[in-house]
């Protein structure tokens, strides 16, 4: 999902910046609030960021025949909510636009807006209501982890379309090129996310259940998976 | 527990082992191979869509060759593996110190562990 550095318009490029702008500098606040309020969590939180650094590192083979990456914010939108996941979202991309030409700083606003804030909000967003239908836990997990994913991949398209419109087909024959590129090859990676995402969770369940019973979302969990 | 751990992990290596083997033997579209990554296809998308379109600005810093950037990228994975290996470890053993203690004794390793 990294548009590579210079491949958006100016307009496109600054208009997601300033977009981007305001989740950061709230997502910042909640970040500091977090620690403050609950400073036995930072190890948790560490461990939230951990997981991001790691699945967007790991480039992975689809069935469409190329390879693309997970995002890993789910599991941090979900234990510590959406706002959070933004800032650490933001130093993953910028690790990878300054020293893997990965993405780039002129991007890194679309970029952001992609996995760092509709990927977390669709899977707190998604699990909440999930939930709420009376989902067990580990299908609300997977499903948010893996949707949001999906979703990251599916707003990337919808910039790249936005800004490249079809010749023929305009922003939505564009849209259908880009989400043929992104969308498809994700799918398999976004159950892989998803199903990553349960283990840690269940690990989570298994040893530090008292924290998991603090976190808002998972209030009713006992001890035992 | 246990069982359904190992299912998920087999389903993990499945989904990614699948692919390769899927189109093994099958000649990749010409001027292609097969994995590119769909960052690149998307570019060459772009440039496809709109052939006059120039980048207009290039990264501040390159990897000098794909293998120093294999080499970053392994970092960083290397960073977060770590970490999390790190509080799994850590995890269990408090875990297993707990389950051996008496009930109601001060837990030597919260005190000193910050988890």
């Amino acid at each position: 999902m990294h548009i590579m550095e210079g491949f958006l318009p100016l307009e496109h490029a600054l208009g997601w910046s300033v977009a981007a702008t305001p989740f950061l500098a709230y997502g910042l606040h909640a970040v500091r609030r977090d620690i403050r309020q609950h400073p036995e969590r930072r190890m948790l939180l560490g461990v939230a960021a951990a997981f991001s650094f790691l699945l967007s590192a790991l480039k992975l083979p689809s069935v469409t025949g190329s390879s693309s990456h997970p995002t890993g914010v789910g599991l941090g939108a979900l234990l510590f909510g959406p706002w959070v996941m933004v800032p650490i979202a933001f130093v993953v991309l910028l690790f990878q636009a300054l020293l893997l030409a990965h993405g780039g700083l002129t991007t890194l606003g679309a970029n952001l807006f992609a996995m760092g804030i509709v990927g977390p909000f669709v899977a707190h967003g998604l699990f909440r209501l999930l939930r709420l239908f009376g989902l067990p836990w580990i299908g609300a997990v997977f499903l948010g982890a893996c949707l949001s994913n999906l979703a990251t991949y599916l707003t990337t398209s919808l910039q790249l379309a936005w800004a490249f419109p079809d010749p023929v087909g305009g922003v939505a024959g564009s849209l259908a090129k880009f989400a043929g590129i992104f969308a498809l090859t994700q799918i398999p990676l976004a159950i892989s996310e998803g199903l990553l995402t349960v283990l840690v969770v269940k690990a989570l369940r298994r040893y530090h259940p008292d924290e998991l019973s603090q976190m808002r979302l998972f209030p009713a969990t006992g001890g035992r998976a | 527990m246990k069982r359904s751990n190992l299912l998920i992990v087999a389903a993990l290596l499945g989904l990614t082992i699948l692919p390769l083997w899927w189109v093994a033997g099958i000649e990749p579209a010409a001027g292609t191979e097969w994995f590119a990554g769909s960052d690149r296809q998307a570019q060459d998308m772009i440039l496809a869509l709109a052939p006059a379109y120039l980048a207009w600005f290039e990264p501040l810093w390159q990897p000098a060759s794909s293998e120093i950037e294999s080499l970053l990228f392994a970092l960083q994975a290397a960073l977060g593996a770590g970490f999390i290996g790190y509080w799994f470890g850590v995890s269990v053993t408090r875990h297993a110190l707990r389950q051996s203690q008496p009930v109601r004794q001060p837990d030597p390793i919260q005190s000193r562990v910050d988890c």
